[in-house]
Parts: C-alpha cells; structure tokens; sequence
C-alpha cells in the first residue's frame, strides 16, 4: 500500500515537474522560431512630407487632427500624436523624418511593466492595456527612445503610443499610415522580408543611401526600419544605443533573485546557530570559572 | 469573559489614542499647516491629473515621490535589516536596545513610502493588478520589488507584533509571534538584499539616459551596499535624536548603552562605506569613464565621491579612534546627504543629462514629500511613547535565564 502511493506520489511529482519544464520550453521555443514579426521600413529618402501619414493615424486612432506647426522643423510625438515628421537636412535638401513608436524585437517597456500592460504581441506591434496598466511609468523610464506618453493632465491617465494598428492588422490590413503614404516611402511586411528589400535598395543605389539599415541591430533590432541618405545622427537618431536587447541589461539582476532568496536564508540560519553554539560554550565556560 | 476582555481593550485604547506631551509645539503646528497644504495638493492631483501638481515630462516621467520618498528613503530603511541581522544572527547583544525603534522605524518607512508611490501611480486603482496574479509581469524589476515590498512588510509586523502585545497585554499573542520571529528577521534580510538591489536595477534599461559615471551594470550591487550605511546613519541621527525626545521614558539600559552603539555604528559604517568607495572605485575603472572626469559632469561626481562617501568614511573613523560620538553623528548626516545625492544623482540630475537643462522639483511636490516623512515621524512619536519601544517591557514578560526575552 504504501509502495503503491510513493509510486503514485511519484509519477504525479514527474508530471508536475514535466508541465512547468515543458511550459517554459513551450515558450522559448514559440519566441524563437513560431514569430516572425511584421514591421515598416520608412525610407526617408523617399519621404515629402507630406505628413499624410499624421492625419490617417489621427483618423484611424481617433487622435486630435494634427496641428500644423508652421515653422516648427523638430516635430515631436505627444499623447495626442503617435507619429510625427520632423525636416532634417539643409533649406535646399531637406529630409523629412516620420518618428513613431520602433516597436522593438525585445521591448524594454513590456520587459519593464509588471502588469504586462504593454505586451508585445506575437504579429509585432506592441499594444497597451488600459485594464492593466497602474500608470507606473516605468516602460517611459525603461523604453531607449522615448516612445510612450503619459496623460499628466488627467485624473484617468493613459500611455499613449503608436501600436503599428493592431487591430487593422488582425483583420489582415495594414497600418493606416503605410496605406495613406502618397510618396511610397513606407513598406509594411514582415521584417525579414523588409530588411531584404532595404538592403537591396542600398545595393542598387549605392550612391543615394547610407549604408546602414537603422533598426536592423540597433537595441536587439526594431520592427521600424529607417534608410536614409545621411548619417543617421542627423536625422536626430542615436548611433550610441547599442546593439544589447534591452531586456538583457537586467537579466543578471532577474537571474539572481532565486539564488539570493534560495542560499541566503540558508546561510543566514546556519550562521544563526553556530553563534548560538558559540554562545552556549561561551556560557558554560564563564560557568565554569565563575 | 472574552466579552469584558474585549470592552476593557477598547476603553484602554481610548485612553492610548489621548495625545501624551504638549499639544502645541513648532513641530506639530508646522506638520498640521504642511499635511494641511498637502491634502489641498492631492484633492487637485487626484482631479486634475500628475501634471497639474508635479514637474514630470514625458522625458523625465517621474518625480520627487518616487525618487526621493520612494529610492532614497528606503536606503535609510534599510537599518532594520542590519541591525535584526547583527542581533538576532550574529548574537552581538550590544545592539539589542535599539532593534525595536530601528524595526518600528523601517516599518513605518516602507509603510509611508509604499504610500507615496500610491500618489505617483496615474492609476492606483489598478495597484492590486500585479499581486492578485491576473497579470504577472515576470520579467519585470518593479514586480519583484513590489512583492518584495509587501512581503518585507509582513516580515516586519511580525517582527514588531510582541512590542505591541506587550502594551496590549496580549500575552498568547507575543508568544506566538516570538517563535516566528528569526523566520521572519532571516526571510527580511533576504527580501531587504533583493529590493535594495531591485530599486538601483529599475535603472537598469535607462543606460542611455543616465550618465556614464553614474550608470554601470553594478547599481545593483552599489545601491545593497550603501543602503547598508545610509540605514545605519539614520539609526544613528535618529538615535541621538531620540536620546533627547524620549528622554523621560527610555530605558537605564538604553540611556547607559547609547554612546557605545553610536561609537560602534559608525565603525560598521565606515567599514561599509570603505567597501562602497572600493567598488565605485572598481566600477569607474572598470567604466574606462575618465574622459569624463575632467567635466562639469566629473566635479559633480567627485563632489559626490570624494565629498560625502570618503570624507564621511574618515569621519568616522577617527570618531572611533577617538571614541567621539560628536564626529561621528557629523558623519553619519554627511553620508545620509550623501546617500540622497546619490539617489538623486541617478534618478533627475543625471538622468537626461545630455539635455543639459537644471531640473527642479515642484514646491507642491516638495510639500507633500515633506508631509509624509512628518506624518511618519509623528506615528513614530505616537508608538514610541505608549509602546515599549525605548522604555522597559512590562513586568510580566517573564525572565528566561537572565536574558530578557524581548524581540
């Protein structure tokens, strides 16, 4: 009988065991080979401003219509806009820039939420949910190009950004702004395919492009990809983020959490009861000469 | 019989909740006015949004609530845990006197300051998202320091439940949480190294927006050691605060002990501060960050350095030497001046420092950071002179060989 319910015990300790293993290899393996996320290669070379762009994402999101701005060259996004094209360049030769959300490969900001609020879907966008998020802010500390925007002036704040519309996209349709460009210069597929085509437009036309594809390594790789005809520096890019996935910089940390919680109180106790040892000696000895 | 029990615990918690001492002092007008201030300021946070009180941006998205109430001031928590590690694992009995105003203090402090990050959250209503498990966010920093939180919060009532039973008279109840207690100082010490390290790795992801000198991999471990001395100098401040406030009610034992702690305080603290010197030492080398030295960026570095973690570390060492508890309570205040540049450092001056633009925090924000560390010094004062905390335990705590049995 009780040989019978070790054995029992056993085999349901093994399948407990097998789920959590075979889970969490479950979701390495879908991470690494199932995904093969979408994104957009914005060639700037390509861009007039028209900012065509601006005013489908405004519709499509139900954003404010974009203001103008006149005169303003550096154009930023807000909470009330997820994209915005800034001039770069010289009077004679500018160069229009739309900046939005990069929608990384490895997300700094839903590595940083602990409510999972911003999740990065399996399709490649990275959404907010409102049901989630606690207004933490951390995803704006963590995110390496300042994407997400926090509604200060309201008693019911919500992170905005640009989440490459997801919902379009589960209905087999492509972001609004991909759609409404005019002057061809957003490409919407999947990345592999778009970092082809990027690096066959620098191989065609050496001579028009920088030969850097940003986005292709920069912080672990972005779903956004940028060609451009300059340095990317002076399109306001930063060239000093790194090739690391953001995610990695706290893995030490993360990693050492079970270790530290496992062997110190282990440590700990076994400290507390050689001292104790050591005070009981103590004891008798002053006993003894006492 | 449970019946009276219970009507007589309620008359004497009545006669407690009477204010003890004088009503009007500088102190407790100055904390009505600023608390009163503060209510006004978080009626408006509360309808008008973060931004209608707090200077946050998008680029620099958190204030003085979480930056100073939260990241500094639980690096001076963190007493606790030094001090319940010295007594209770290590035996050294010496410090026995001050482990209950130390334990009440970081208790206090995490409660408070979890506080104050309820204020900063846009959205406290879904505070309860992360520990009720509809989403666990795993591979986040700021999940595991709010589990840690809590759970180091249970670990420290625990710790203190025997000192309020024993106001109570509660005798069943002490005895009960006595035998939980080295689970709990053992399980806190452990949590307290991990969230220490947690609060410096939420800066982990912002490497390209902190400063060379101040960002590295390590902020982890720089921010466990040096909580270790910033505990251990507001244990000592606090200390000799205390010595004069709860003068009437504190203990012979307290009283007589008080100089050689301090001496022996600030012994630890400056071995600890030697050890955080040697790794910012390492760090920096280790950074290849020289060119930054000779900077605006680097005198501010060394200001910090050279300024508030050495000079403190001579400071009291030759309080020590010299057996001069004047010297060193002047250090402990430069190395908790120290501890908040640090933290500040890191968190707004260096943070976006290629913007190059002074950043000052809101008056209103101010107020209310202010407000809660008075409220919490306040309950602290209430605590302190109605339970024993500094004053002996009642008499019927019974004496087990000569030593007290007191948590």
């Amino acid at each position: 009988m009780s040989l019978v319910r070790r054995d029992f015990l056993k085999t349901l300790g093994l399948i407990g065991a097998s789920l959590t293993v075979g889970k969490s290899l479950g979701a390495t393996t879908k991470k690494k080979n199932k995904t093969e996320f979408y994104g957009v290669l914005i060639d700037t070379t390509r861009c007039v401003g028209c900012r065509a762009c601006e005013w489908s994402c405004a519709e499509a999101n139900g954003l404010p219509e974009p203001t103008e701005d006149e005169g303003v060259k550096i154009r930023k996004t807000s909470v009330s806009r997820w994209t915005a094209v800034s001039e770069y360049g010289t009077e004679d030769n500018p160069i229009y820039v739309k900046k939005q959300c990069m929608q990384c490969m490895q997300p700094a900001c839903a590595s940083a939420c602990l409510t999972k609020a911003m999740n990065k879907t399996d399709e490649g966008p990275i959404v907010w949910r409102e049901d989630k998020c606690m207004g933490c802010r951390s995803c704006m500390i963590s995110c390496p190009f300042d994407v997400p925007k926090f509604e200060y002036d309201s008693p019911n704040p919500k992170i905005q950004k640009c989440q490459m519309c997801f919902e379009r996209l589960e209905e087999g349709g492509v972001p609004a702004c991909v759609e409404n460009c005019g002057g061809d210069a957003l490409l919407f597929g999947k990345r592999k395919d778009l970092l082809e085509v990027a690096r066959s437009r620098i191989y065609n036309n050496p001579d028009d492009y920088y030969h850097h594809v940003y986005g292709e390594h920069e912080v672990g790789g972005t779903g956004v990809l940028y060609l451009s005809s300059v340095p990317f520096e002076q399109l306001g890019f930063r060239e000093d983020l790194g090739t690391t996935a953001y995610p990695e910089y706290n893995k030490n940390f993360l990693y050492s959490v079970p270790v530290v919680l496992i062997l110190w109180p282990v440590f700990l106790l076994g400290l507390n009861n050689s001292t104790k040892e050591n005070k009981k000696l103590n004891e008798k000895k002053t006993d003894n000469h006492g | 019989m449970d019946n009276t029990r219970e009507t007589s615990f309620l008359k004497f918690f009545l006669q407690e909740l009477k204010p003890k001492g004088k009503i009007i002092t500088p102190f407790n007008v100055i904390t009505v006015i600023i608390v009163i201030i503060s209510a006004v300021i978080l009626f408006f946070r509360f309808t008008k949004g973060l931004g209608s009180v707090m200077d946050a941006s998008q680029t620099r998205p958190w204030g003085l609530w979480i930056n100073f109430n939260v990241i500094t001031g639980v690096a001076f928590a963190g007493g606790a845990y030094v001090v319940t590690f010295m007594v209770y694992i290590l035996g050294l009995e010496k410090y026995r006197p001050i482990v209950r105003p130390t334990v009440l203090y970081g208790l206090l402090a995490y409660m408070f300051y979890a506080g104050a990050l309820l204020l900063d959250l846009g959205r406290p209503w879904k505070v309860i998202n992360p520990i009720i498990g509809n989403s666990f966010g795993l591979s986040s920093v700021l999940f595991l320091v709010a589990w840690h939180f809590i759970l180091y919060m249970i670990a420290e009532v625990i710790e203190f439940v025997p000192t309020i039973a024993e106001w109570a008279k509660w005798k069943r109840l002490r005895k009960i949480f006595l035998s939980l207690n080295l689970a709990a100082v053992i399980f806190g010490i452990a949590l307290s190294t991990l969230h220490q390290s947690g609060l410096g790795s939420l800066f982990l992801m912002a490497k390209a927006k902190i400063h060379p000198l101040w960002y590295s991999e390590f902020i982890p471990i720089l921010f466990f050691v040096s909580s270790i001395f910033a505990g251990l100098s507001l244990v000592i401040v606090s200390e000799s605060i205390s010595q004069k406030v709860f003068k009437n009610i504190m203990s012979t034992l307290h009283v007589k002990s008080h100089k050689n702690i301090i001496i022996s305080l600030g012994k630890i603290c400056a071995i600890a501060l030697f050890v955080y010197f040697s790794l910012t030492i390492l760090v920096f080398i280790h950074g290849k960050n020289y060119s930054y030295l000779n900077t605006p960026w680097g005198y501010w570095y060394l200001v910090e350095i050279i300024g508030f973690v050495v000079t403190p570390c001579m400071v009291f060492l030759f309080g020590f030497r010299l057996n001069n508890i004047r010297l060193v309570r002047i250090a402990a205040i430069m190395s908790i001046i120290g501890i908040i540049l640090n933290r500040m450092n890191i968190s707004t001056i260096a943070y976006q420092w290629y913007e190059n633009s002074l950043h000052f925090p809101s008056w209103m924000e101010l107020i209310v950071s202010i407000a809660v560390i008075l409220v919490q010094i306040m309950v602290f004062r209430w605590i302190a002179r109605r339970m024993p905390v500094f004053n002996e335990s009642p008499a019927w705590v019974k004496v087990k060989k000569g030593i007290k049995l007191v948590a």
